[in-house]
Order: structure tokens, then sequence, then C-alpha cells
């Protein structure tokens, strides 16, 4: 026999067997019988057009790309306002600010918690003084500002309305945004200080406030990013991630303002790891379960309170310690998803990222990345080129059916709010991120260089952004002469309002910003916040 | 046998407690007694846990990059309160490059990111054996 003919009658290899993260098993092949049933105008329609299914503009990036926004700030102020300006003369054309951990916890930087921690992760900002430095010659009315802040975000957006002021911005046409999605904070990240009831009602004074004052400020931007980066599949992220954005709202509703109010002005940020044509669909999915549940469950008739507007980059968890060099490429990916996705705003994670903040070698080849996208790779030419596709347009019905069943599942339970303060989602998300490790650990999912395509005697160590150990040094020093310098009495007054304001469950931005304004430390207003409200307990591990 | 007893801790301010708690599950599968402070614990809060709680190991996750500074306030304070005899392990996203000064700062094992979860209990074991 020939060795042809025994070719021939081997049999064909089987098919392997596929499971995405949220479970879907693919077929090899999709057709039109996939997406029997399904109505093109309703389902998916024009982008810029309910259920926005295709995106929230029309012609989208044809008109303008994405706004690219990597996230920075370390060390002192001053430090942090020249990678700012380093980063728009790279063409930046968004900030997205990072704090120090002391910052974050509402710590000024000579308290004993922050010993070894001021300016590692972020900026330090103890004052105005310091945010007015770090923002020295940002034109804040034209480049949009994102805070990555949240139990601290009242008192941030007290210094942006401080700023408003004192630089002469139009507070009617000011842009930016915080992140201030405390929820998220109880699940993943952590930086939350107060008990779960009275964080929620700190965000309700924010938007209430904002509506009110800075109308074009996005005051929080719901993060479903940090619970997928604690371990969510991707439908847990959309939809945990869908019931806090409704609790905050529910939240605001209750004193009167409107959903079209709350919802026109929030924006949602979102994880990009894993397959390709599974996150897609997931933000495919998500854009027109958003449009569909703010139309019919809430009334809106404001066309942006149904959109799901979003920054999505890539995740840090996707990325390994492993063969770091194959981040880049990861990122690559991430943010080639991204702008499929039809994100409004890219943060894309850096190489580094599973070690350190990012270096600036390590920023600039993730900003470069994107802007090949724009400019070489035609992703800023045509709106939601997937669309139309029986595979992608059959993963975006199954994944929306999914989101839909882990909400209900949320609300059976008794609520995401409460799931919180009793650690139930917390728990549910990290039983998820221990069957996923274990999944990989044992190699039932792949991820090259660490589970497969090993390389013995690797170098595991990449170039790391240095933590200068005297910024805190020169931190404290700032700090103890804005004191000194400081009119005591107005800070004593107005931290008394804020005790007030805050004791009788008031608004408390008005006080906020007379205290930010007498340059009361960051320290000072969350510990009246610490005393009035006290401060969370974590729910065990179970 | 009496099973090990491990007081799992997050110093500092850092809040990424993934990790954490995917250790916690995975020990408490292989039978250990896992005590899990939660976050933003102090060096005199986990000294003051380790007094009471009686553990066989300390653990720490830290992935701020503050864990050498930590670690050279908490060894000695562990010291100070009898319990210099209590091996102190640590995770986190910690460079190889750091590992030495770790180890000369009493710290007994490092298990950073990526370390086995079905390797972890035997390793362990050997840091009380």
């Amino acid at each position: 026999m020939s060795d042809d003919k025994k070719k021939a009658r081997r049999p064909k290899p089987p098919l392997r067997e596929v499971v995405l993260e949220s479970g879907i098993r693919p077929k090899p092949i999709y057709g039109p019988e996939d997406l029997a049933g399904r109505d093109w105008a309703e389902d998916i329609g024009h982008p810029g057009e309910y259920p926005f299914t295709r995106g929230i503009h029309g012609e989208m990036y044809r008109r303008r790309p994405f706004t690219m926004r990597q996230y920075a700030g370390f060390g002192t102020p001053s430090e942090t306002n020249e990678r700012f300006h380093w980063l728009i003369e790279n063409g930046q054309n968004g900030l997205n600010v990072a704090f120090d951990l002391p910052t974050q916890l509402g710590f000024d930087s000579d308290h004993p918690m922050a010993e070894g921690e001021v300016g590692r992760v972020g900026m330090a900002i103890d004052t105005l003084a310091d945010f007015e430095e770090a923002f020295r010659e940002i034109p804040m009315d034209r480049i949009s500002v994102s805070l990555t802040i949240n139990s601290m975000a009242p008192v941030m957006i007290a210094m942006v309305a401080a700023l408003v002021e004192k630089r002469g911005f139009d507070v009617e046409r000011m842009p930016g945004n915080a992140q201030n999605d405390i929820l998220k904070e109880f699940v993943g990240r952590g930086t939350w200080i107060y008990p779960v009831e009275d964080s929620v009602r700190l965000v309700g004074d924010t938007i209430e406030w904002c509506a009110a004052n800075m109308p074009r400020y996005n005051p929080v931007s719901v993060c479903g990013y940090h619970i997928r980066e604690s371990g969510a599949n991707p439908q847990q992220e959309m939809a945990f991630a869908f019931e806090i954005a409704r609790a905050y709202i529910d939240h605001v509703m209750e004193r009167g303002l409107s959903a079209d109010d709350v919802a026109s002005r929030l924006s949602f940020n979102f994880d990009i790891y894993g397959n390709i044509f599974e996150q897609v669909a997931k933000f495919r999915a998500g854009r027109r379960l958003w449009a569909r549940m703010m139309k019919n469950d809430y009334g809106c008739t404001n066309p942006r309170s149904m959109w799901m507007r979003m920054i999505a980059g890539g995740g840090g968890g996707g990325l390994t310690i492993e063969q770091p060099e194959n981040n880049i490429v990861r990122g690559a990916y991430y943010a080639l998803i991204s702008a499929l996705s039809g994100t409004q705003t890219m943060a894309l994670c850096s190489y580094d990222e599973a070690y350190t903040i990012p270096s600036e070698r390590a920023a600039q080849i993730s900003l470069r990345t994107m802007q090949m996208l724009v400019e070489e790779m035609g992703l800023a030419d045509t709106v939601d080129p997937l669309a139309g596709s029986y595979y992608v347009e059959s993963l975006t019905n199954e994944l929306e059916a999914l989101i839909i069943g882990e909400m209900q599942q949320v609300r059976d339970a008794g609520g995401v709010v409460e799931g919180i303060a009793t650690g139930r989602v917390q728990n549910q998300v990290s039983q998820q991120a221990y069957q996923t490790e274990l999944a990989i650990q044992r190699g039932e999912v792949k991820k090259v260089g660490v589970n497969c395509y090993r390389t013995e005697e690797e170098q595991h160590d990449v170039e790391m952004h240095p933590y200068r150990r005297e910024a805190q040094d020169e931190q404290i020093a700032r700090l103890g002469k804005v004191r000194a310098e400081r009119d005591d009495a107005a800070v004593q007054a107005a931290l008394l309002r804020l005790a007030e304001d805050a004791g009788a469950r008031r608004n408390v931005m008005p006080a906020l910003i007379e205290a930010v304004k007498a340059y009361a430390t960051v320290g000072e207003m969350a510990g009246v916040f610490r005393e009035v409200y006290g401060e969370f307990r974590e729910p065990e591990v179970v | 046998m009496q099973p090990i007893r491990i007081l799992i801790a997050k110093p500092g301010l850092d809040g990424h407690d993934r990790g954490a708690k995917v250790v916690v599950r995975a020990l408490r599968d292989a039978g250990f007694e896992v005590i899990y402070t939660g976050l933003k614990q102090s060096v005199e809060q986990i000294v003051a846990a380790a007094v009471q709680e009686d553990p066989d190991i300390v653990g720490l996750s830290i992935l701020s990059g503050a864990h050498v500074p930590f670690c050279r306030k908490l060894l000695p304070a562990l010291a100070e309160a009898g319990l210099a005899e209590v091996p102190v392990v640590v995770g986190g996203n910690i460079p190889h490059a750091d590992i030495p000064a770790l180890l000369e700062l009493g710290v007994k094992k490092v298990l950073p990111f990526g370390s086995n979860l079905d390797e972890m209990p035997d390793e362990l074991r050997e840091v009380v054996a």
C-alpha cells in the first residue's frame, strides 16, 4: 500500500471542543439560519439609532476617532504635570489621572498609613494647591480630564469646581469625568472607606450637584472593568455594572431627578481580554440591552440616556508576568477589539502592567498602538465592521441573554446593593476567579507563555517605573507649607459646616467646595466623613 | 495531624485582593485553617491578629509595590510581640529582583504571581516543618 492511500484512510481529526469564558460553545460554522426570526431593524438597526447595537454615533470614528487616554500619574503633582504635558505632546487627547493610595483613601501624605505609599501608584493630592499644580497649563476646558477616584470623588469634583472658578473656565461647558463608582470598589479594587449606604449617598450628592451646576461634567463612570479584573466572567461584568448603574439611577430618582437627568451623563468603563469575538459581542449586546432598559424600564426619552458610552481598553488581567514582551502583542489585540466594539475612549494596558504602573516607554508603545489602528489599519474608517457577521450577531444574541439572566439572579437574591453589603457579590466573583485560576494552572484554559509554549530560563523582570522615595518627603514638606500659610479659622469653619451637612444627610458638595477653597486637606475632609458615617467592615470570604 | 493554621493579611492600602482570596479558597480546599484579615491592615493590626489567632504561618499579599518597606516594619514588630518563630510568607506581584531583599529581612518564602495552587499547600507545609 502506498503512503498516499494510508493517508487517505486516516480518519479526520475530531472537532476540538471550544467553550468560551461565558460558557457559550461556538459552532465551527455559522450561517443565515443562525439569525432566523431576528429583525434587522429592531435588533440591530443603524449606528446612532435605537437600540444602538452598532454604536452610539452615526458615523463614529469617521467624524472623530476614539479618544486616547492613557492612565497616568505618579509622585508629586509637579512630576505628574510633566507626564501630562508629555502625553499631550505625544498626541494623547484626554487625560486619565492616577492618584496614589493615600489620596484615594483619604489619608494625608504625612499620615502613618501613607508611609511608603506616597506617589507610588499615582500622584499625591493633599490640598487644592496640589491639584492646581498637577493641572498647571493643562487646558481642562478642552482636554477632558478623567479622574480615577472613588470614595474621594466628591472631594476631587469639588477641586474641579474650585479650579473652574479660579481659572475662569465656562462651568456650563466644563467637560471631564470622575470614576466615582463606589459600589464596584467593594467588589474589586478596594478603595472603599464608608459603609455602603452612605457611600452611595455621596455618589448621589455628586450627581445631583453636577446636574444643577456643571451640566456637561460626567460625575460617574460605572465600572465593569474592576469586577472582571477581580475574576468575573463577561456576562457577570456587564450584568453587575448595569445593576450598579441602575442602583445609582434609582437612588437619585428618589431625590426628584428624572431618569434622563442621570442616565444622560452616565458612562461606563469596561474590561477587554480574552476571545476577540466574544468580547466584541459582549459590547454590542450591552449597548442594545442598556438602550432597551433605559427606554422601557425607565421611560427615558433623551437618546443620550440610552447610550452605553464607554471607555474600554485592555485589561491588566489578561497580561502575563511570563514573557512580558508578549503583552505588547496582547495589548494590540485588545486595542483592536476595543475599536471593533465602538468604544468612545480607549485606555490600553501597558506591557509592564503586570508588574507596576507604566514606564514612559511602555506608555508610549500603548499610545502608538492605538494610533496605528487609526492611521494605518483602517479601524476608524467604517462603523461596526463586524455587523452582519453570522457568528458575531449570534454571539451578540447569546451574550445578551446571558447578561439578562445574570441580572435577574442578582435581583432575585435581593439586589446589588444588598448583595455587596453582605459580600454575596464579592464571593461570587472570587469563586469565579478561583475556578479560572485553577483552569489556567491545570491547562484547561490556555495562556501562551504560562501553561503552554513556555521558555526556560526566562528573563522575568522588565524595566520598571522607578519609585522615587524622595517624592514622599517633598510632598510632606509641601503639605506642611500649605498648612502653615492657610487661614485656619476659615478651614475650621468649613469643616464644621461639612460635618453638619454630612450629619444631616444634606448634599455635601457646597460645603466641600468651601473647604477645598480654604485649602482643607484630603485627610481632614475624609476625616469628617469617617467621623459621621463610620467605616465599612468587610464581610467574610466564604 | 493538626491542620495548619495560616493568617492571610492584606497589608497597607493596596486593595487588589483577587489573589489573596484565591489563595484563601485554595488552602481551605487543601485542608488548611485560613483566617483572612481583609483589606487595609496596619502593622499593628496584623501583629494583633497574629497574637490572637496563633497561626502557624503569616501570609501577606501585596500588589502595590510596597512589599519591602512593609516587611521592614512588620518583621521586627512580630518579633517584638514574641512571634519571631512564626514564618512569614509573601505573595503578590513581587519582582524577582526584590526576592533576596525580602529573604534577607527574614521572610521565609516568596510566592509571587503564578505560583502553583496545587503545589502551594506542600510548599507551606515545608515552611512549618
